[in-house]
């Protein structure tokens, strides 16, 4: 199984402070995976970087396959990304934005409308194709913004902090429909403040002071930090914090 | 500040009804009765009208229909006798940026016409904690710095009510627990807090709690007691096999539903229909290993999914 | 944490914790204010900028304008002129015409201002009947710079006849017809200090003063502050204040500029002049404080002070165009922007050194509009989020 993405000593610097303190880590194609850390720990910092939006100060970093020190356009077209904040247009149409994504993307133009057509089809959505986003309730909204992130079937879609601020059982849907995109080849790399989520992933990295403190699967982090919850995981690394908070 | 006379209820809303433009009901006849001296929780998703809510208790707006009293002033005829005497942090924590953490905390402390000097043993353990950083300027502190400072705002001129609009949202569970620690210290000396929250969690932090969704309250009562009124019954399940759990839970008609929770998954099923060894016995033979089937008490998050399962049935 | 249980909060009086308060207010916007440098300075040095930009770059003087003469008579008149003509440093004589059909020709190869069109028998026409004619053809697609040479060129016959008139005592009648464009003096800087200085006041106190409030809003720490006992209005008073000894420090500047760098005196009284200005840096305040009441962010702040009041006054204040050229409705549109009574005024007092008496019109004006500014401010002062 091929990395999607493979960390080295990846490090960034603002002036004298350090933000991210040469974190190393790979992540496996089809996995999800679950990026924690506290405020101030690195973490947006590390993402960003990721994502090819912000150049590393130094070290290497592969994400599907293209390096983001000197490939950061190729990076950019070949991820996904959803925010917090959704980044839909709502005051288009549903379709409009699949349209509108798909030739952000670079998805070929003869196949936006075929490929449109059937993401309707498979969210149930053939009788929105033509309300406006604004109309839409929350979960739907949700729905919509994770498939516009993979409308072009990127290899990993960067979420961050996805179910902020959202009802329960809109959360859990949303969890499904990740399972869903794995099922279908997709890894995912997640940032969360919801510890319940941290449990969903197949293996979890916490960031503190620019560091990565733990990088495993929830089972054997609780096992190590002899927890029952990964809340617990949590709480008991992100005490050995010097940065920021206490 | 003027005296205000202790009254029975710290917050009292009848009927109170917001519509936004064009025709979004923010909050549908409300009604909530709020203790002193307690912690109280707004609990709900956003969008569900809790910042809706709070700005009408805080007199910023009016509502459409209904009245609300505030420590037993009503909030559109005496609208100033409020403002003076209550502490509020809405979202984002709205501090001065560009100011330092020390002149924040002066100027808040001035604004309500008192010094740092002469509360400070109310905030002072809270203060401690972001004193080292006091000429840092508030927009490089982190989530959980910013949190404390603006609470240390809210408190400076030490108001017998805080509004809190969700305090914890955006920071770290770390914060978020020392955050909830210094509520319960609050409230030990006397100051009735009402605060906002989209975690589920945090409800059993609070005395009382309303659950709230599309601007209807769920329930409103103790968390004990809601979820002593839980209907279903609920296991706990788990299994090797996660990823086809919830599909082969979900075609057994006796579950009447099936969600992630953490590590194990919880299902409801109406009237005992079925039990957790026919449940296992059912599983074990659609191929899961290491299973684990066992009835268990409900979280408040559990009461949220099914209160707000019954009002979408509605 | 323990308390020390006193019943209930002791207070200072009204009063004095009020002021006590809205001191505190002033200092955090000074702070805010001298915190971001950037705006700072940019505050600081425009009116600098503004007065060397227009002072000396954009200068209305049209020197060396290429002129061509076309003189059938060659008379000791025709002559005469012409002399005075060639002695201007305003005029390069490019070419004298033979022959009239070359007008048009000529004007087009040699990007000709002006031709000076003698008629026939110019001498000889003036001693009969005391009258002589001269066309000024001038280049219409610029009719600012035209106006201008047209009126240059009057002058200096008009120069002619004067000196005609000492010698041979008959009042001769040239007659070209003279427009006197912007000012008598006919020099750049006069002309511009009053509208800079009507300008730099307008938009440090309206535009940044509303700015300034939309900003609280937009950040959402106006919501805490109306949930104190602070008055509403005391905020937005307090947020005036540093705006208005920032005008203060510019209008010193651009003074001390215009005395000293432009060449422009302050012909009149220095203290109606600063006091009259200190009424309309009130002016802009409260139309800053009407603009912030309607405005829900900087960005309406900003587009809403930009488009309805700073345009306005640069184009219709008399500041740049003369307000006589304009079409009637704007010319009594005009009237109603407060920078064109400031900017007359100040003319009045400065560039022409009148005294107190002359500027009462402007005077009444300004007040009345600051009153009445400052009430509909209060009436419509939202002290809701709504």
């Amino acid at each position: 199984m091929e990395n999607v993405i493979e960390v080295n000593n990846l490090t960034k610097k603002f002036g004298s402070f350090t933000a991210v303190d040469h974190i190393s880590f790979e992540v496996k194609q089809g996995e999800i995976f679950g990026f924690l850390g506290a405020n101030g720990a690195g973490k947006t910092t590390a993402m960003r970087m990721l994502c090819g939006l912000l150049p590393p100060t130094s070290g290497k970093g592969l994400v599907a396959g293209y390096d983001i020190n000197t490939q950061s356009e190729q990076v950019k077209r070949n991820i996904g990304y959803m925010s917090q904040k959704f980044a839909l247009y709502e005051d288009l149409k549903v379709w409009e934005n699949i349209r509108l994504y798909g030739g952000i993307y670079g998805v070929p133009e003869p196949q936006i409308v075929s490929k449109t057509n059937d993401l309707l089809k498979r969210l149930g959505f053939e009788n929105e194709r033509n309300t406006l986003v604004n109309s839409l309730p929350l979960g739907w909204k949700q729905k919509l913004a994770f498939s516009v992130a993979i409308f072009h079937e990127p290899k990993i879609v960067f979420l961050d902090e996805p179910t902020g601020g959202v009802d329960p059982i809109t959360r859990r849907k949303f969890w499904e429909l990740i399972y869903e995109a794995t099922d279908r080849g997709i890894t995912v790399f997640v940032t969360t403040h919801y510890m319940d989520e941290a449990e969903y992933c197949d293996r979890v990295s916490m960031m503190v002071d620019g560091h990565i403190e733990a990088l495993d699967t929830p089972k054997n982090l609780k096992q190590m930090f002899h927890a029952d919850t990964m809340n617990e995981v949590f709480q008991k690394l992100a005490r050995k914090a010097q940065r920021s908070d206490s | 500040m003027t005296n205000i006379q202790e009254s029975e209820w710290a917050v009292k809303c009848e009927k109170l009804s917001k519509t936004y433009k064009p025709d979004i009901q923010a909050l549908k006849n409300i009604d909530l009765k709020v203790s002193p001296h307690q912690i109280f929780g707004i609990i709900g998703p956003d969008g569900a009208g809790k910042t809706t809510l709070f700005r009408i208790l805080t007199t910023l707006i009016l509502a459409d229909e209904g009245k609300a009293e505030v420590m037993g002033c009503d909030v559109v005829t005496e609208y100033e006798k409020i403002r003076r005497n209550i502490g509020y942090m809405p979202g984002r924590f709205s501090l001065y940026q560009d100011l330092t953490v020390e002149e924040n905390l002066k100027f808040f402390a001035s604004v309500f016409g008192t010094t740092i000097e002469e509360n400070y043993d109310l905030i002072k353990s809270i203060y401690q904690q972001i004193e080292p950083f006091k000429n840092r300027r508030a927009g490089q502190l982190s989530g959980g710095m910013k949190q404390k400072l603006a609470l240390s705002c809210a408190l400076i001129h030490k108001p017998k009510l805080l509004i809190l609009d969700e305090p914890t949202t955006g920071v770290d569970p770390v914060s978020r627990k020392e955050f909830w620690e210094m509520l319960r210290q609050l409230k030990e000396e006397g100051i009735t807090i009402l605060v906002s929250t989209a975690y589920m969690d945090e409800a059993s932090l609070c005395d009382a709690i309303a659950l709230i969704l599309d601007g209807e309250f769920l329930k409103i009562d103790t968390p004990e007691n809601i979820v002593r009124q839980f209907e279903p019954t609920l296991y706990s399940i788990r299994s090797l096999q996660r990823s086809k759990l919830l599909t082969d839970l979900r075609s057994l008609p006796a579950i009447d539903s099936c969600y992630a929770f953490g590590e194990s998954t919880h299902a409801t099923v109406i009237h005992n229909q079925i039990s957790p060894e026919a449940l296992k016995k059912y599983l074990s033979e659609k191929g899961h290993t290491d299973l684990e089937v066992v009835p268990i008490a409900p979280t408040v998050e559990d009461c949220f999914m099914e209160l707000s399962k019954q009002m979408h049935q509605n | 944490m323990n308390s020390t249980n006193k019943n209930e909060h002791t207070h200072p009086t009204p009063t004095n914790g009020q002021w006590k308060t809205f001191g505190s207010f002033v200092q955090k916007e000074f702070y805010h204010i001298t915190r971001d440098q950037t705006t700072l300075a940019l505050l600081l040095i425009l009116p600098v900028l503004l007065m060397i930009l227009f002072g000396f770059s954009i200068n209305t003087e049209v020197k060396n304008s290429q002129i061509a003469i076309y003189d059938p008579s060659n008379d000791v008149a025709t002559r005469g002129i012409i002399e005075k003509i060639k002695a201007s440093d305003y005029f390069t004589v490019v070419r004298m015409l033979n022959n009239p059909a070359e007008i048009e020709k000529q004007f087009l190869k040699d990007d000709l201002k002006m031709v000076v069109i003698f008629s026939d028998h110019f001498y000889e026409n003036m001693q009969r009947t005391g009258k002589a004619q001269i066309e000024l053809l001038t280049d219409g697609t610029d009719p600012n710079s035209a106006m201008t040479v047209v009126s240059y060129a009057s002058n200096i016959i008009a120069l002619y006849q004067q000196d005609l008139f000492k010698i041979q005592q008959i009042p001769f009648e040239i007659t070209p017809s003279v427009k006197l464009m912007y000012n008598p003096e006919l020099k750049g800087p006069y002309f511009f200090v009053p509208g800079i200085l009507g300008m730099i006041l307008m938009i440090i106190c309206s535009m940044m003063t509303s700015i300034s409030i939309a900003r609280e809003k937009e950040f959402g720490t106006m919501e805490v502050l109306l949930v104190s006992p602070f008055k509403p209005m005391s905020i937005i008073l307090s947020k005036t204040i540093p705006y208005f000894v920032i005008s203060l420090i510019n209008l010193a500047t651009m003074l001390l500029l215009s005395v000293f760098m432009l060449k422009v005196p302050i012909a009149g009284s220095l203290f109606w002049l600063v006091t009259f200005s200190i009424l309309f840096i009130f002016l802009s305040l409260s139309l800053g404080l009407l603009v912030s009441s309607i405005a829900n962010s900087q960005l309406q702040a900003l587009l809403f002070s930009g488009m309805v009041l700073v345009i306005p006054v640069v184009m219709l204040s008399g500041m740049i165009f003369p307000i006589e050229n304009m079409p009637a409705f704007f010319q009594w549109f005009s009237k109603l922007i407060p920078a064109t009574w400031y900017i007359s005024g100040v003319k009045k007092i400065m560039i022409k050194g009148l005294g107190f008496t002359s500027i009462l019109p402007e005077l009444g004006v300004l007040i009345s509009m600051t009153i009445l500014l400052i009430g509909i401010s209060w009436k419509t002062f939202k002290y809701r989020l709504e």
